[in-house]
């Protein structure tokens, strides 16, 4: 039976992606994610997970060792943040065009320059179009649950890609939470081990990570292509299967106070629990505010999307990354692209916050609220709090 | 002393496996070194054998898909990973193993890649693989450049080889420096089995491979691969090239087997005149007698060391009591 625990987020997140009995943990240590893969090595060591843990000389070698594993057939697990996803940029878009299902925790971290460990969003955005589905958590519990759902999804049949679980850094990989730990029984029953499509063997030879000439590329990318929209499909899926055994509902965007709100707020991650302390302070000055929390950025939830803004007059793209060069932020990017096409659509304005781990205080979005409130902003976005 | 591993030195052409795991009509270049080195590996190791390959001519001439020319399970992920990728596959199958799932046998990984691939750009995944003793081969077939680049300078090319990142000319001597010592660098890594090998000496280079194969934990064998495209020779002077690499000296054939070093091929009092392996190569076309005399020194200051490592070195084991 499930357990009420009181843990750091990382070291939840190992015993997590223990219950799920991976067979190749692949990693190398950096700030903030090192925990996750820290404490695994402990529950190895301890003989509570028959797994092989390599401890590997770059993060580039850790995404490498899990393809070729994965390309076995094993279940394999690999976390990293920042520079260290960067390093293992070449693979990082190989593993889907392969097909392998590779999950990996990603301690989200602001990329250099200049170096900064803390949290920000700017590793993930630097890879999100190459093909991983791409789940966020807000706190302690849907990290949990995300990393076991994202095996499920991730092996699936009508999927077969890469799974990131995007965890703040230190917001969440490094904050103690009460949570609820599914035990070994509850998770063997919604996930059992993995059954591969095509595995390296002797036994049934075939050739993997083959060159693709002109003629075969476009294909292979539309495979891809065709697998992550699929996915959406099994993602729903899983998710409902969950909030049957487990009784924790997700869905791709979750509304908080969002159906009457005049003003919609949509975050990603941890920093939206924050933003839901304005909302209930705003409220109270009778001000209609509300909040959307962008759960699944890969595959983007477009209708879900569009659903949610219906009626609403202004709506705050929140991002936590610049796009140098680019007409907004990334997230907002998605936003207006998705509601180009609507014939009615709110008031769009972008705030870049929270950059390398810049505090963002309640009052902060508060004002975000209010400013948004007052009609079209006056540039396309804007990076919050910058001091002259 | 009995060695580490089986002496596989009987092995005769009649032994060697008829079944074919590198098929015919792939696309290398004719005379390829290197292809004919891998369908001599494959022969070495046989069926219950997993391939990781880097980026290269091996995995552009061999695997356009739909096509593949590899009747063993073969992956390639990307250039510099070849001996990571190697090690995952190694870990997977051992897990995997353990738990019951696949067959109980023994299937051994074996990870290759280019001079580049593992002279340059994936030394450090070797390094790690071999470091971490995980039970598979590596083997660099070296053709001393870039070539499916188009015979770019690597670290295993050459002094005065003329490539197209280092040309000869009016200032230019080609490369100015000698090839980077794998195999050493390999030993001091403390690999129980080191060795290098050429293709134009098969069942030596076919001995190496079972050899490598019986080790339980990390073996490395350096294998020279003779480039015609790119050395700029004759497609027919492939294992002649070969042949006159070791027979000058330039390029001994030895395994180091726990520490100690071991000739193979047995080499010549008189060593052959190194013009007779220069001349015949448009990428030394260039060279003058006195870069000729450079050459000389540089190669021999190598092969001088092998000679000193086989008459001192002696196996760990030894030196362990």
């Amino acid at each position: 039976m499930s357990k009420r625990i009181g843990m750091e987020i990382a070291m939840a997140a190992a015993e997590a992606v223990a219950l799920c009995r991976p067979d190749v943990i692949a990693a190398y240590p950096i700030t903030p994610n090192t925990h996750i893969p820290e404490h695994l090595s402990e529950i190895v060591a301890e003989g509570r997970l028959d797994c092989e843990y390599l401890p590997v000389e770059s993060e580039h070698s850790a995404l490498s060792a899990c393809t070729g594993a994965s390309g076995a057939g094993a279940r394999v697990f690999t976390a990293t943040s920042s520079q260290g996803l960067l390093y293992m940029g070449e693979i990082v878009p190989i593993v889907p065009s392969m097909r392998l299902p590779v999950i990996m925790c990603l301690g989200n971290r602001a990329i250099s320059g200049p170096i900064n460990i803390w949290n920000d969003h700017s590793d993930v955005m630097a890879v999100r179009d190459m093909g991983w589905i791409s789940m966020f958590a807000s706190n302690g519990q849907e990290t949990i649950d995300m990393v076991i759902q994202a095996f499920k999804i991730g092996e699936h049949a009508d999927v077969m890609l890469p799974v990131f679980v995007n965890l703040d850094g230190f917001q969440l990989t490094h904050v103690v939470e009460a949570m609820i730990m599914p035990d070994q029984e509850e998770v063997d029953k919604f996930l059992p081990p993995r059954k591969p499509f095509a595995a390296l063997h002797p036994d049934n030879v075939v050739s993997m990570g083959t060159l693709g000439l002109p003629d075969i590329y476009n294909e292979a990318k539309k495979a891809v292509d065709e697998a992550m929209i699929n996915s959406k499909k099994v993602i729903l899926e899983v998710w409902k299967e969950w909030e049957k055994m487990f009784g924790r509902k997700y869905e791709p965007i979750m509304g908080y106070k969002a159906k009457d709100a005049d003003v919609l707020m949509m975050t990603m991650g941890s920093i939206g629990e924050t933003a839901q302390a304005a909302v209930d302070e705003l409220r109270k000055e009778g001000f209609k505010a509300g909040l959307l929390d962008l759960k699944l950025f890969r595959p983007f939830p477009v209708d879900d999307l569009k659903k949610a803004v219906k009626g609403v007059k202004s709506f705050i793209v929140i991002d936590r990354a610049v796009m140098h060069g680019g007409p907004v932020a990334p997230v907002c990017a998605e936003v207006k692209s998705i509601l180009y096409d609507e014939p009615v659509r709110p008031v769009i304005s972008n705030e870049i916050i929270g950059l390398g781990g810049r505090d963002v205080r309640v009052e902060d979005f508060m004002n975000m609220f209010k400013k948004a409130a007052k009609g079209k902003p006056e540039r396309a976005y804007e990076i919050y709090g910058v001091r002259g | 002393m009995k060695g580490i591993i089986e002496n596989f030195d009987l092995f005769a052409p009649k032994l060697v496996d008829k079944e074919e795991y590198y098929a015919s009509g792939h696309r290398a270049c004719q005379g390829c070194g290197e292809a004919l080195a891998i369908r001599l590996m494959c022969k070495a190791l046989g069926k219950d054998t997993v391939v990781t390959n880097a980026t290269g001519c091996m995995e552009v001439t061999a695997t356009p898909y739909p096509t593949t020319a590899w009747k063993l399970p073969w992956i390639h992920v990307a250039f510099p990973n070849s001996a990571a990728v190697g090690s995952g596959v190694e870990s997977a199958l051992k897990v995997l193993r353990r738990k019951g799932r696949i067959a109980d046998r023994d299937i051994k990984v074996v990870s290759i890649g280019g001079d580049g691939a593992s002279f340059d750009i994936g030394i450090q995944a070797i390094s790690g693989a071999m470091e971490r003793g995980h039970n598979m081969i590596y083997i660099v077939y070296d053709n001393e450049a870039y070539m499916n680049t188009g015979i770019q300078r690597s670290s295993a090319t050459p002094f005065g080889a003329s490539t197209t990142t280092q040309p000869a000319g009016k200032e230019s001597v080609g490369n100015k420096t000698w090839k980077k010592n794998m195999a050493e660098i390999m030993v001091a890594h403390r690999v129980p089995y080191v060795a290098t090998a050429c293709h134009s000496y098969p069942f030596d280079f076919m001995n190496k491979v079972k050899k490598a194969r019986k080790v339980n934990g990390p073996a490395f064998i350096h294998c020279l691969a003779v480039c015609p495209t790119g050395w700029r020779c004759p497609s027919d002077a492939c294992i002649k090239m070969g042949r006159l690499a070791v027979e000058t000296g330039i390029f001994p054939l030895y395994e180091v087997e726990d520490g100690k070093y071991k000739m193979t091929i047995e080499m010549p009092k008189k060593l052959r005149p190194m013009e007779d392996y220069l001349k015949p190569q448009g990428r030394f076309r260039h060279l003058k007698p006195d870069e000729i005399e450079i050459f000389r020194g540089m190669a021999m200051l190598e092969y001088n060391k092998v000679l000193e490592r086989i008459k001192h070195s002696k196996s760990w084991s030894e030196m362990k009591s």
